[in-house]
C-alpha cells in the first residue's frame, strides 16, 4: 500500500514535452489550472481536457497513468462530491428525504467539481511524470533566484528539496522494513480502535527517525567530501534554455486558454 | 616514489559528554605515515581501532589535535587549502544510500563538479569519463534507488572520480555489499589503481587486503604492521592475538605446514594457493 504513492514519480523519455524547459512547463501548468478553474461550463473544461489528453499523447506517458494519479485522491472527490450534492439547494428539486433535499444543480455541481479535481491531479502528475524532480527543483530554483537579492535562501530551499525527493523511496523501503521487523515481535499495527492504531505507530516512527538523523550526518559528511558550500559559486551541468519548442509550447496553451474564455462567455454550458 | 600524503605523529580524540564531566577518548594515537602517489594501500584493523577516523584525517574532514597531515605539500589544518585537498582526496562512504545527494545518476556524479564550479560542457565530460570507468554509463539516466548495491557504490565511486582525484579512500566500501557487489566494486578499485590513482582501502575483509601492495595494520590508534601483504599475512599468529584474520587460503597453507606438507608460508592469493599445490602434487 505504502508503495502506490506516484509523488514524483517521473518516467524518462525524449519527447517534446519531456524535452520541454522546466521553468516553462511549471508556466504551462499554471496556466492549464488557471484554464481548468476559469471554465464555467462543461464545454470550457472540455477543453481543458482536450489539452491535457493532447500532451499527455504528446509525452508518450502510457494514458493509464492518468487514472493511476488519480486514486489516492478518489476519497477527497467522494467527499467534496457529497458536499455539493447536500449543500447546493438551488434549481429543481430531483429528491427529497426529510431535510435532504437533492437537486439538479447540486448534481451538476457535483459531476462539474469531481472533474475538475480528477483533471486538476492528472494535469499536475504529467508535470512530475515528464519533468525530473531534479529539474523541477533546478527550475524552482532559478525562478526564486531573484529573490536572493533579499536573503531568500533560493538554493538551499531547491537542496531540500532534492534531498527529501532523493530519501522519499529509501526511507519508505525502510519504513517496510521496521514494519515487518516490528510485526515479527508481535506489533498489532492493523487491529483495534484510531487512537489504538495511531499508538502502535510509535515502535515504527522512533526507529524511522532515529535512522533519518544518522542519514542526515552521513549524507552531510558525504557531501563535505565532494565540496559542497552551500550555492556560492556552483555552475549546473545541465543549463535551462528555453528555445522555440517552448515558445510554441506558450502560444499553444494561449489559444486553448482563449478559448475557455470564448466559450464561458459565448456558450456557458 | 614521490610522496602524496603524509602524517606527522598525529592524534586525534573525541569528547564525549557523561553527565556533568568530559571524556577525553584518544582514538589516533601518535601516528606518522607517509603514502606515495600511485599506492594500493590496504588499512587493517578491528572496530574501534581508529581506522575510519584515521581515513577522514587524509581529507580534512577530521583534523590532526596534535601533529600534522599534509596532502600533496598543503596542510589540512590550514582552512584555505580545505576544497583542494578534497578535490586530490576523494572519500567513499561504506553505506552506498547516504553518499548519493540527487535522484539522477548522472546528476549525482556532477554534483562535485557543481560545487567545485566546473564548466557545463567540461562537467558533461567528466561524468561520462567517470561513468564509463566504473562501468555505470548506460544507467546515467536511472534512478539510483533502483540499483543494485555494488551499482550504487560504483555510483558513488564516480562521482568522487569525476573530481580527479589523485587519491581515493575507501571506507569498508564492500561492507554492506553482497558477494557479488564486493567482485565488481574490487575490480573497479583495481582498475582505478592500474590508471595511477592512489588508494586507501580501509577493510575488514583480508582477501580485500591482500590484493593490496602494501598493508597497515592499526589497534588502539597505534599503527602497528606496515608492509607487503605477504609478509603482513605470514604472521598469522600476532594477527590472531590483535582479533584479525588472515585470508582463508592462508590459514588453509600455515595449517597444511604445520602438519608437515612442504609449502611457501607466504601465500595470500587463490590463484597463488592452487599454483604451489599443483606444483606439490606433479613432484610427489
Amino acid at each position: 500500500m505504502i508503495k502506490d504513492i506516484t509523488l514524483g514519480q517521473y518516467f524518462p523519455g525524449k519527447s517534446v514535452i519531456h524535452r520541454l524547459d522546466p521553468r516553462i512547463k511549471l508556466l504551462l501548468t499554471l496556466i492549464y489550472i488557471v484554464m481548468l478553474f476559469a471554465a464555467s461550463g462543461f464545454l470550457g473544461l472540455g477543453v481543458g481536457i482536450v489539452f491535457l489528453v493532447l500532451s499527455f499523447l504528446l509525452s508518450g506517458i502510457p494514458i493509464k497513468m492518468m487514472a493511476k494519479s488519480v486514486k489516492p485522491i478518489i476519497p477527497i472527490i467522494i467527499f467534496t462530491g457529497i458536499l455539493n450534492l447536500l449543500f447546493v439547494s438551488s434549481g429543481d428539486v430531483l429528491f427529497s428525504y426529510g431535510f435532504i433535499k437533492i437537486t439538479y444543480d447540486g448534481l451538476r455541481t457535483m459531476i462539474f467539481m469531481a472533474v475538475r479535481i480528477v483533471f486538476l491531479i492528472c494535469g499536475t502528475s504529467l508535470l512530475t511524470y515528464t519533468t525530473s524532480p531534479i529539474a523541477l527543483t533546478d527550475a524552482i530554483e532559478r525562478i526564486l533566484s531573484p529573490l536572493r537579492a533579499i536573503k531568500f535562501p533560493s538554493h538551499e530551499i531547491a537542496m531540500m528539496m532534492t534531498i527529501a525527493l532523493r530519501f522519499i523511496p529509501t526511507l519508505i523501503e525502510e519504513t517496510d522494513k521496521i514494519m515487518s521487523a516490528q510485526k515479527a515481535r508481535g506489533a498489532d499495527l492493523e487491529s483495534g480502535t484510531l487512537v489504538r492504531r495511531a499508538k502502535a505507530l510509535v515502535p515504527i516512527l522512533i526507529p524511522l527517525f532515529i535512522s533519518a538523523f544518522r542519514r542526515a550526518e552521513e549524507l552531510a559528511l558525504a557531501m563535505e567530501c565532494r565540496c559542497y558550500r552551500g550555492g556560492e559559486g556552483r555552475t549546473r551541468m545541465k543549463q535551462l534554455k528555453t528555445t522555440w519548442r517552448d515558445y510554441v509550447a506558450v502560444i499553444i496553451s494561449l489559444i486553448f486558454f482563449a478559448g475557455v474564455i470564448l466559450l464561458n462567455i459565448f456558450l456557458p454550458i | 616514489m614521490d610522496k602524496f600524503i603524509e602524517l606527522n605523529d598525529v592524534t586525534f580524540s573525541y569528547l564525549t559528554d557523561y553527565d556533568e564531566h568530559t571524556v577525553k577518548n584518544t582514538v589516533i594515537n601518535g601516528i606518522s605515515l607517509e603514502i606515495s602517489r600511485g599506492e594500493f594501500v590496504a588499512v587493517l584493523g578491528h572496530n574501534g581501532s581508529g581506522k575510519s577516523t584515521l581515513a577522514k584525517m587524509l581529507n580534512a574532514i577530521n583534523l590532526p589535535e596534535s601533529g600534522k597531515v599534509y596532502v600533496d605539500g598543503m596542510d589540512t589544518s590550514d582552512e584555505n587549502n580545505l576544497f583542494d585537498i578534497r578535490k586530490r582526496v576523494g572519500m567513499v562512504f561504506q553505506n552506498p544510500d547516504n553518499q548519493i545527494v540527487a535522484t539522477v545518476v548522472e546528476e549525482d556524479v556532477a554534483f562535485a563538479l557543481e560545487n567545485i564550479g566546473v564548466e557545463p560542457a567540461e562537467i558533461r565530460r567528466r561524468v561520462d569519463e567517470a561513468l564509463k570507468t566504473v562501468g555505470m554509463y548506460e544507467y546515467r539516466e536511472h534512478a539510483p534507488h533502483k540499483l543494485s548495491g555494488g551499482q550504487k557504490q560504483r555510483i558513488a565511486i564516480a562521482g568522487v572520480l569525476a573530481m580527479k582525484p589523485e587519491c581515493i579512500v575507501l571506507d569498508e566500501p564492500t561492507a554492506m555489499l553482497d558477494p557479488i557487489g564486493r567482485r565488481e566494486i574490487m575490480a573497479t578499485i583495481s582498475e582505478l589503481n592500474s590508471m595511477g590513482v592512489t588508494i586507501v582501502l580501509i577493510t575488514h575483509y583480508m582477501d580485500e587486503a591482500a590484493r593490496a601492495k602494501r598493508v597497515i595494520v592499526m589497534d588502539s590508534g597505534e599503527v602497528i604492521m606496515d608492509d607487503t601483504p605477504k609478509r603482513v599475512f605470514s604472521q598469522m599468529d600476532r594477527l590472531k592475538s590483535l582479533g584479525l584474520d588472515v585470508p582463508q587460503v592462508t590459514e588453509l597453507t600455515h595449517a597444511l605446514i604445520s602438519a608437515g606438507v612442504d609449502l611457501p608460508d607466504d601465500i595470500i592469493s587463490e590463484d597463488e594457493c592452487y599454483e604451489a599445490l599443483y606444483k606439490l602434487l606433479k613432484k610427489g
